[in-house]
């Protein structure tokens, strides 16, 4: 157990010593992957602040048809046969503009501009969800129920949120596409950089096995560097967008400010922070631990040579 | 403690390295492997060593027959050989203490404990003041005994030595054949391929000569 620990922290050593005792290198290397990653980073954590921004969605889109002021009892049983026999119509619901008003009286924050008025400005009617969640469906009812006589205005909700969201959605894949391609290409490079170390330590290794050191013993230092290397690239990503929406931040409060709102970009939280450097850890490790599969086998002292 | 039974080593290219060798080697025993150059004496130590693989017969170490180590326990069978090298295949990225650390490294030693015995094994090959020299500073002679006390400083049972003296001048030669007989005298076993006749002499061993690698009487 101790040597086992004592080897552990060996192979910390030298890969932390390895990539820091060659800083240029290291550097550039780090510099690929964080400024890579934080292309998809950015893009996943801007998606998740206009979500945060936006209103939330409601469960399904409803249609408001607001009747004429005009309209007589005989009009609105017009109307609710017409939606009783629609086929595209799931639900619908009547409300009086009595009862409409009655509870416009009630909202507090409202109360003195209901008092200053002496009659009921508001009209009957009628909330309508459709079947489905089709926008064009939703669409074509509203063009066709603005045709219905003594009908004054239809109003579609929250349609417009439903567009956001999928946008957002949009968004939030092509960054998750993105994370996946560029997590490809950080696997390639430790790949490559594990490759060129194992070729400039072969001497080490050579010597190494002909001494009694086991596989794995050979392969911890090139896993941890591997690890490392994704570990502060990922560092990087994240230093990179905290970076930038700093510098963006300032402008947009003043952007917003003209809209009389407010909107700042918030950093990804710990815990997504966590994962992607988990995730750039993982792939390092992956990366560094194909390539010693693959080019430690051909540094061995003629051992399967018969 | 060492056993050849049978061995035949035919290199790909169809050179007959080995031919029909049996050996016993006891434990404590000082052997030297003699024998005109390309007559066989590398390629029998890589075999003993575990380096490389017999055509045909077997090689028994501890009891332990070669043939049927898997690579899993192989690297565990070497660290009772002290490997000393023609080439000595020495670090050269690093000084003479880390050189000697490496077996001990390798086995899992703690750092202190590993620097009190590389300190002991360079005292033994007398570079004890050249800790922190690099190994490219060093004479044929000194990175001979580097070699030496990185092959001893894990205290191996058994000492395997291509041609030690290979490139040395006599005097030289004669104080690496002194070293040789100490370790010899608190029972390592140590087989050593040479062609150096003042080694021979000096040291009275028992003497295996290969011609054209076969035994010769």
């Amino acid at each position: 157990m101790r040597a086992w620990l004592a080897h552990h922290f060996h192979a910390l050593g030298s890969s932390t010593g390895r990539l820091f005792g060659n800083p240029l290198s290291s550097l550039l290397n780090i510099a690929v992957i964080g400024i890579a990653f934080s292309f998809p980073v950015g893009l996943y954590a801007i998606v998740a602040n206009v979500q945060l921004a936006s209103p939330r969605v409601g469960s399904d889109p409803q249609l408001t048809m607001f009747m004429a002021l005009a309209a007589t009892a005989d009009d609105v049983a017009t109307i609710r046969d017409r939606l009783k026999n629609e086929q595209r119509v799931s639900t619908f619901r009547f409300i009086p503009r009595n009862e409409a008003w009655q509870r416009l009286q009630q909202t507090a924050s409202l109360g003195s501009v209901t008092a200053s008025l002496d009659h009921n400005p508001l009209p009957d009617a009628f909330v309508v969800e459709a079947k489905g969640h089709d926008p064009r469906v939703l669409e074509a009812l509203r063009d066709e129920f603005k045709g219905w006589p003594k009908v004054e205005h239809v109003q579609l909700d929250a349609l417009w949120a439903q567009r956001l969201a999928a946008g957002l959605r949009l968004g939030r894949l092509a960054a998750l596409i993105l994370i996946g391609l560029l997590g490809f290409a950080l696997v390639a490079a430790t790949f490559n950089t594990i490759r060129l170390q194992i070729l400039t330590r072969r001497e080490e290794i050579e010597v190494s096995k002909l001494i009694g050191a086991t596989n794995t013993f050979i392969r911890r230092p090139f896993l941890y560097y591997g690890t490392l290397q994704g570990l502060t690239g990922g560092a990087v990503a994240l230093g990179i967008v905290a970076g930038s929406f700093w510098l963006l931040n300032d402008e947009l409060a003043h952007l917003a400010a003209l809209y009389g709102s407010q909107f700042q970009l918030r950093l990804p939280d710990l815990s997504d922070s966590l994962t992607l450097l988990a995730f750039a850890a993982v792939l390092g490790w992956l990366g560094a631990w194909l390539s010693v599969g693959r080019h430690l086998r051909r540094i061995d002292p003629h051992w399967t040579r018969k | 403690m060492i056993s050849l039974n049978r061995i035949y080593k035919r290199y790909p290219g169809g050179h007959q390295a080995l031919h029909n060798i049996t050996l016993d080697v006891s434990p404590g025993e000082l052997v030297f492997i003699t024998g005109h150059s390309g007559a066989g004496k590398s390629t029998l130590l890589k075999l003993i060593a575990a380096i490389e693989r017999p055509s045909s017969g077997t090689v028994t170490v501890n009891g332990q027959n070669l043939n049927k180590l898997s690579t899993r326990t192989l690297p565990f069978l070497r660290r009772n050989f002290g490997l000393i090298f023609q080439d000595h295949k020495l670090l050269f990225d690093r000084n003479v203490l880390e050189n000697v650390m490496l077996p001990l490294h390798i086995t899992g030693y703690r750092r202190r404990e590993a620097v009190r015995r590389v300190r002991a094994a360079l005292d033994k090959v007398g570079l004890l003041g050249r800790e922190k020299a690099l190994p490219i500073t060093l004479s044929g002679g000194e990175q001979q005994r580097l070699c030496i006390a990185r092959a001893v400083v894990h205290r191996p049972a058994i000492l395997l030595a291509d041609e030690p003296t290979g490139n040395l001048d006599a005097a030289y030669s004669a104080d690496i054949g002194e070293l040789f007989a100490s370790f010899n005298q608190v029972g390592v076993t140590v087989l050593i391929a040479t062609h150096d006749p003042n080694l021979t002499t000096q040291l009275q061993p028992r003497i295996v000569n290969l011609d054209h690698g076969r035994l010769a009487a």
